[in-house]
């Protein structure tokens, strides 16, 4: 382990005794605030050269973010344990046997949720609920069974503190899918996040609309092309966390993100940015990565004894990682100005072309770039379209539209939409905040899903224009917490402060209504 | 009102172009699923309430709106005739507040492919297509044409209509459309008179026609309680439908008025309340409709 001077000790520590006697952290979120100050402390993984430059830097320059994720992972960023498992087999660790019915069922998944570690310390993955619930519900009552499930959700939102926790349901309509659907339309809280897995081919019209009756009342489900990512990642993908593809009792070893905006500022021409600054900064990342990941494989002993492992909820040859970037547009405009010429993103042909080269580019680098512990993903790491952080400003997410700058018609934004989508197996997504004359004709939406899949959307969030729930930019928060942070009030989950942020610097209630 | 017919009937051409007055590519309120609204400008009734009305009427071409335009996107030719530029519309409608002829400046002439070649661009995104106005029953040939290539690429097809074509005659039309949206102004015919400037003999046989023959997708009524019998209306509308109901699904839809758009001179009604709206819907209820909805 390097050494650190002691003024980072002391900064550190300045910023520990703030955390203690915060007025507005809940106890918990102290807890973890706490530990990452402390972790920030250690110096342990072999940094390549380069990186404090593109990485240390203010918001405006910084061209590449580790997300927070620490400076020794003791644990992978996502973890998506194999829960059919756990109710085929149970947990000796958890001294579980496997249930037999819906009472067991719930509780057996509610004990196992507080041991699933994550960057966030809240597990981002809570299974396919549907599938998992539905062989207990079949031969009981189904008044009883919609109101276990109900407190199963509403423990979960109060207990599970954060938003990028993600259940699944779909594509096959079943009775639990729809009690959870239900009940979720109900209840209008922000956690658990929710993916419909789609298919036209499989998943029935009357189930897919219950699915936009809920994402209209309580901003979820969203819509995730099961084509599309089975054909990428296979039939045994999950979506977790805002909207990652990933595989079943796998994960995602860390996300770090190219800022694509800043780097564009570090070129003199388009060819120099193309031929040099963004290699150079994918080369520098995709390093980083590698040493981050030979961490946790190597020496964090993560997967030679935390549980999941031990137990075979998770393989860690079932492990990915994902290669995130942010700020498309930006990145574009900058080039476009660059040169002289006035087309914008997302409503320029020329400039939209331009994006298009850039994904190119960076998806050739990603598929070039090998890293010996992804054999999960042909040893390649997976794009990841980024939703942004709290503290962005003046970064689109991911490939987005800038807030403000959306096409008049959906019809242009979704056209858009389909030459992005596919370079991204662990995750995009557009979200439409949608004026309420919908909630009288909800076909109209399943039309636009069914469309937009069948064109290559991958994955579509919707939510009603006046809704207490809302998606921030993939995880979702009430607009009456956030309101509370504002006047200094304790909030349960920790999302909210996230969304505080990003409402004040990303404009995301701004959003054109559709 | 057959001297409207022929004023617009002029208007035409000759090859097949009838005026489009706008085309919105996704709409949710113009029928099932989502569907492209083609507007088409030209309209044989005045009704008080139209929110509307710049579709009533067709260019003079006085010119009044082109020194108007913010942003430069009306202009005359040499001939004489307003042209506009749809590139350069901010969509601010500052044409449609100047017109002294209460019309729109922005119309494309088109014919049924070059509109079809507008909606084809939404698949796979829409389920079909929906044809308002104005009256789009004024072009019948033209619907006919665009229904043909509709129906040819997998798309629904429905005419928002108020009862004025025979569709007897139109069989030919009827072969290819879905369903009408009828909207039925008043049952009594003074009522109608003062609503619409116009008779509705032909609007209630077509209301019995198409429900017979299975084609009435809809039937709607605006609800202005002052300007006419709204009970009666909704009543006897709902009797005559429902004793069709065996022949097809028809939707009422009982629409409350509202202010926005509607001429300053008829812009006074009162927005009728939600209990009188459900007394209505209660009415058609009773008569044996099933699928009543208010907006």
């Amino acid at each position: 382990m390097r050494d650190i001077d002691m003024e980072r000790v002391n900064g550190t520590r300045e910023k520990m005794l703030e955390t203690v006697k915060s007025p507005v952290l809940t106890h918990e979120q102290k807890v973890a605030a706490m530990a990452n100050l402390a972790d920030s402390l250690l110096e342990v993984v072999d940094l390549p050269e380069g990186l404090h430059d593109l990485m240390d830097q203010p918001i405006d320059s910084k061209c590449i973010c580790d997300l927070a994720e620490g400076h020794a992972p003791l644990r992978p960023r996502y973890i998506i344990p194999d829960y059919k498992k756990f109710m085929r087999e149970g947990s000796k660790f958890l001294q579980l046997d496997p249930p037999k019915d819906l009472f067991e069922a719930l509780n057996s998944l509610l004990i196992f949720y507080k041991h699933v570690p994550s960057v966030t310390n809240f597990p981002v993955y809570l299974g396919a609920l549907d599938e998992l619930l539905d062989p207990f519900v079949q031969d009981m009552d189904e008044e009883l069974a919609k109101k276990m499930i109900r407190l199963f959700l509403i423990h979960v939102d109060r207990t599970v503190l954060d938003s990028f926790s993600h259940a699944n349901v779909g594509p096959r309509d079943t009775k639990a899918g729809r009690i959870i659907l239900e009940v979720e339309a109900e209840l209008e809280q922000a956690v658990p996040n929710i993916t419909m897995k789609y298919d036209e081919d499989i998943t029935s019209d009357e189930f897919a609309l219950m699915g936009i009756n809920t994402t209209l009342h309580s901003a979820k489900p969203s819509f995730a092309n099961h084509k599309m990512f089975k054909s990428e990642l296979g039939e045994d993908y999950v979506i977790a966390s805002c909207y990652n593809g990933l595989k079943l009792g796998g994960g995602s070893y860390t996300l770090c993100r190219l800022l694509l905006g800043n780097i564009a500022k570090r070129a003199s021409s388009v060819e120099d940015f193309k031929k040099n600054q963004l290699p150079y900064v994918c080369r520098v990342m995709a390093d980083y990565m590698d040493a981050r990941i030979r961490f946790e494989v190597e020496e964090s002993g993560f997967f030679e004894n935390n549980f999941l492992a031990k137990e075979g909820f998770i393989r860690r040859d079932r492990f990915t990682a994902m290669f995130g970037m942010v700020g498309l547009a930006e990145c574009v405009n900058h080039l476009m100005e660059l040169q002289g010429k006035t087309g914008r993103y997302g409503h320029d042909e020329e400039a939209d072309a331009l994006g298009v080269e850039i994904m190119d580019e960076i998806d050739a680098f990603n598929k070039a770039h090998v890293n010996p512990y992804c054999e999960a993903t042909d040893g390649h790491f997976l794009l990841h379209a980024q939703v942004g952080i709290d503290s962005d400003m003046g970064i689109s997410p991911g490939t987005r539209i800038p807030i403000g700058e959306e096409p008049e018609e959906l019809i242009d934004h979704l056209r858009h939409c389909e030459k992005f989508h596919r370079y991204f197996p662990s995750g995009t997504g557009d979200i439409f905040p949608i004026d309420t004359t919908v909630h009288k004709n909800h076909d109209f939406l399943l039309d636009v899903i069914k469309g937009s899949f069948r064109e290559g959307i991958r994955y579509l969030s919707f939510y009603a224009a006046d809704s207490d729930v809302v998606r921030i930019t993939g995880y979702l928060v009430k607009r009456s917490e956030i309101e509370k942070l504002e006047r200094g009030e304790n909030v349960l989950q920790d999302t909210t402060a996230l969304g505080m942020g990003a409402k004040h610097n990303s404009r995301v209630f701004q959003r054109k209504v559709r | 009102m057959e001297k409207k017919e022929k004023v617009l009937a002029a208007a035409d051409p000759g090859c097949g172009r009838v005026p489009v007055n706008k085309i919105i590519p996704f709409s949710a309120v113009d029928g099932p699923g989502n569907r492209t609204a083609v507007f088409l400008q030209g309209c044989n009734f005045d009704c008080r309430y139209c929110h509307n009305p710049e579709t009533r009427n067709l260019c003079r071409n006085c010119g009044s709106c082109v020194g108007k335009c913010p942003k430069g996107a009306l202009f005359t030719d040499e001939d004489g005739k307003v042209r506009f530029c749809p590139e350069k519309c901010c969509g601010c409608d500052t044409c449609i507040h100047v017109c002294p002829f209460g019309c729109s400046p922005r119309i494309r002439m088109m014919c049924a492919e070059e509109v079809f070649a507008e909606v084809k661009k939404q698949q796979p995104y829409i389920r079909g297509i929906t044809v308002s106005g104005g009256e789009c029953t004024l072009y019948p040939d033209f619907l006919e044409k665009l229904f043909v290539l509709a129906r040819g690429a997998g798309l629904g097809t429905l005419i928002d209509s108020n009862g004025t074509l025979d569709f007897e005659k139109y069989p030919q039309l009827l072969a290819v459309t879905d369903g009408i949206m009828l909207d039925i102004k008043s049952w009594d015919l003074e009522d109608h008179l003062r609503v619409t400037g116009a008779a509705n003999e032909r609007v209630l046989k077509n209301l019995e026609y198409l429900a017979a023959s299975g084609r009435l997708f809809e039937v709607r009524t605006v609800v202005v309680p002052e300007l006419f019998d709204c009970e009666k209306t909704v009543r006897e509308t709902a009797r005559l439908a429902a004793s069709y109901l065996g022949r097809g699904n028809i939707r009422y839809k009982i629409i409350a008025y509202r202010p926005m758009g509607v001429r300053e001179a008829y812009s006074h009604y009162h927005v009728p309340d939600q209990a009188f709206l459900d007394h209505l819907a209660e009415l058609a209820r009773r008569e044996g409709m099933t699928d009543v909805l208010i907006v």
